[in-house]
């Protein structure tokens, strides 16, 4: 070892020169799918690339290698004196719990997790009120009045997709059926396109013609049985119309990429603790129109929906949020 | 006769194997990602050396490697590839869950205790199955101690969703362990030396090293030692001299599992205080290097466990410090070091032997 070190002893007084300079820009911390990921984590890298492109700012980035490794990534930014840091997904939360009290002066912002801390902001996305509106369009474009809904892992959040899916399609047709299923209990569902796509078929069979997705990686096999046996497809996150053009009736876009851009213009001390929720209002959720899927939505449809967005933005309608009482007002099946 | 002195066998050759692969991913660094490797060397060694926040990260990392290393450099004694180190940690990362979640210790001393007492049970346990099919039906250990390591994922993502939940949360991890339990890190009990309350190294540094001392007592000073090196010397000479192979091969891999299993104690207890999935994150892996680089010896793993805490924080810091080494580069150059050190080692070990038989020809 101690050939190495004064073979290494050098360039490393070098490079300590080299590395001092630190700017004290904003950072990301992108969850294991990587930032490439054509989701949740490409859109947050999308958002941060939006804010350096217009304001010529740098950040940093850390993409985790395994998850024994969040603690260590929000410690080295904040050492850096990186500020703020921003975290894409729910996994991050216990870590955050534990780091946010070691940096006071450091604002932290947690995607999709709730962290209760006076320098954290939590912000939370509306899934429920986005899934509203493509349930209507679904229930809308069906002939047979079945649609149905595939999720990827079981938990509160992909329900809170589901029941709001459920309710719009029982809001613009009462007769509707939904039919719900989740590919599975493990994160392995996340990314089990086969399986995603036997399921879509057992709802075809079960006379669905439109099917919703969200269930990540899954989800592209959902869209892509769904293209291949004729019946329209709803895509999640992103817009995911282009996959199959003309075969995807919407999706319902959740803009992680606004969140991350926000939080990097407002800076830290812009920055308010707190949970906020970005919902249809702060267009933090919506559905996607674009050349890919203009001839399958009618004017009725934009017209219904475009009036129910409205409500649901006046307050004087109210979509029920599955996880606020874990229960769902819309049968599913 | 041994050809070599024991410090070049266990020191010097691990040492060139070392340089020899720093070079080889200086090349790589050179040539495929276009950055200056000596900037890159000195930003990894800095890292992982240049501060107590990298040396906390460093001889934690340290700590988990000369565990597995250990383990595997047990059964290596009795010729047996125990590949299974990565399953055996993480099995018993649910004995430590167990410990702490469900006894109210009064202090962390009893909870470290019972920590270590069932890590090593699960993680022996863990290792039993193969070690049986191994003693009695032959069935090689190299394929069902890999397949016990699907078994110990698959194993985990069950308990972490349906036994030990966080509740109202979809994250795949347990509660925090009570405040009892916690370990004192070295935030704590070094902060002269300028660590922080924030330093994942914690007192289980010491078992690690207890653990060596203990293995080395093992190995060289008892008969059950003995009947190891035997074993695994020639199994027919070892049974003519009257040694069972099924219980030596039952013996080294429960304890080899044992000491897997007691990584747990730093990862699980000591650091992240909670169970969570992939908390090993290849440790189990990275410990067949470090024996192998080790040459077996206590003292070498914990040389070789040391040189690959150092690859896993400066790693994480050259990721970091320059944006162009993304993570999968950051795997290549671990990589090149177990491919010099492990596959390669009689490339450097050869030429050094007939030199230092020609030193002895000369004296």
């Amino acid at each position: 070892m101690t050939m190495m070190k004064s073979l290494l002893g050098a360039a490393a007084v070098i490079a300590m020169s080299a590395t001092g300079a630190l700017a004290d820009g904003p950072a990301v911390i992108f969850d294991l799918g990587g930032k490439f990921d054509r989701s949740f984590n490409e859109s947050a890298f999308n958002g941060a690339e939006r804010w350096a492109e217009e304001t010529g700012g740098t950040y940093r980035e850390i993409e985790l290698q395994n998850d024994a490794q969040r603690e260590q990534a929000m410690r080295r930014l904040a050492e850096a004196g990186s500020n703020p840091i921003v975290m894409a997904g729910f996994s991050q939360a216990s870590a955050l719990e534990v780091v946010a009290p070691d940096y006071p002066d450091t604002t932290f912002v947690i995607i999709d997790g709730v962290v209760d801390a006076p320098n954290v902001q939590s912000i939370i996305f509306s899934e429920h009120e986005g899934s509203y509106l493509v349930g209507m369009m679904a229930a809308m474009a069906s002939e047979t009045g079945t649609v149905s809904f595939v999720g990827g892992m079981d938990i509160p959040l992909i329900s809170r997709f589901a029941c709001g899916y459920a309710q719009g399609a029982v809001a613009a047709n009462p007769d509707a059926t939904v039919i719900a299923n989740m590919t599975g209990t493990t994160p392995a569902a996340w990314n089990d396109p086969v399986r995603g796509g036997e399921l879509t078929r057992g709802q075809i069979g079960q006379g669905s013609d439109v099917v919703f997705a969200a269930a990540g990686g899954t989800g592209l096999g959902v869209l892509q049985t769904a293209a291949d046996e004729g019946i329209l497809s709803i895509g999640v996150d992103a817009n995911q119309n282009y996959l199959h053009p003309g075969m995807v009736l919407t999706s319902m876009v959740k803009r992680v990429d606004v969140a991350v851009y926000d939080s990097f213009t407002a800076g830290a001390d812009g920055i308010e603790p707190g949970i906020f929720v970005y919902g249809l209002a702060e267009e933090g959720v919506g559905f996607a129109l674009d050349e890919f899927n203009a001839e399958l939505v009618t004017e009725d449809m934009v017209a219904a929906v475009e009036a129910a967005q409205a409500e649901i933005i006046a307050g004087t309608l109210s979509v029920h949020n599955f996880t606020d009482d874990g229960t769902c007002p819309v049968e599913m099946q | 006769m041994d050809k070599m002195p024991k410090w070049a066998d266990i020191l010097l050759i691990p040492l060139i194997s070392v340089v020899l692969a720093l070079f080889a991913s200086g090349l790589v660094v050179y040539f495929i990602i276009g950055e200056n490797p000596f900037r890159a060397m000195a930003i990894m060694v800095n890292g992982a050396f240049g501060s107590a926040y990298g040396w906390g990260y460093t001889l934690f990392y340290t700590t988990n490697f000369i565990f597995t290393g250990l383990g595997v450099a047990v059964a290596f004694h009795a010729r047996l590839f125990n590949i299974g180190g990565e399953g055996q940690a993480y099995v018993a990362g649910i004995g430590a869950a167990i410990a702490c979640l469900l006894i109210p210790w009064p202090h962390w001393s009893l909870a470290l205790l019972a920590v270590t007492i069932l890590t090593s049970v699960f993680g022996a346990a863990w290792a039993a199955i193969p070690a049986y099919l191994q003693a009695k039906r032959g069935s090689h250990i190299v394929i069902t101690t890999i397949m016990f390591n699907f078994i110990a994922a698959s194993l985990m993502i069950y308990v972490l969703n349906n036994i030990f939940t966080i509740p109202g949360s979809a994250e795949t991890a347990s509660v925090r362990f009570p405040e009892t339990t916690h370990l004192p890190n070295a935030g704590e009990f070094a902060s002269f030396l300028g660590f922080r309350s924030s330093t994942p190294l914690n007192v289980s540094f010491f078992i690690a090293l207890v653990a060596a001392v203990g293995v080395w007592l093992l190995i060289w000073r008892t008969r059950l030692g003995y009947e190891i090196r035997a074993f695994g010397h020639s199994e027919t000479a070892a049974v003519y001299a009257g040694i069972n192979p099924i219980k030596i091969t039952m013996i080294a891999m429960l304890i080899s599992g044992a000491l897997c299993g007691m990584m747990a104690i730093n990862a699980v207890q000591g650091e992240s205080e909670q169970l969570r999935l992939d908390f090993v994150a290849g440790a189990g892996f990275v410990g067949i290097a470090v024996a192998l680089m080790g040459r077996s010896h206590p003292v070498g793993v914990c040389f070789a466990a040391l040189l690959f805490g150092m690859l896993y924080q400066g790693g994480a810091e050259l990721a970091f410090e320059m944006p162009a080494v993304s993570r999968e580069m950051i795997l290549v150059i671990q990589a090149l070091v177990i491919l010099f050190t492990g596959a390669l080692d009689n490339m450097v070990r050869m030429p050094m032997e007939r030199l230092f038989l020609s030193f002895r020809r000369e004296g």
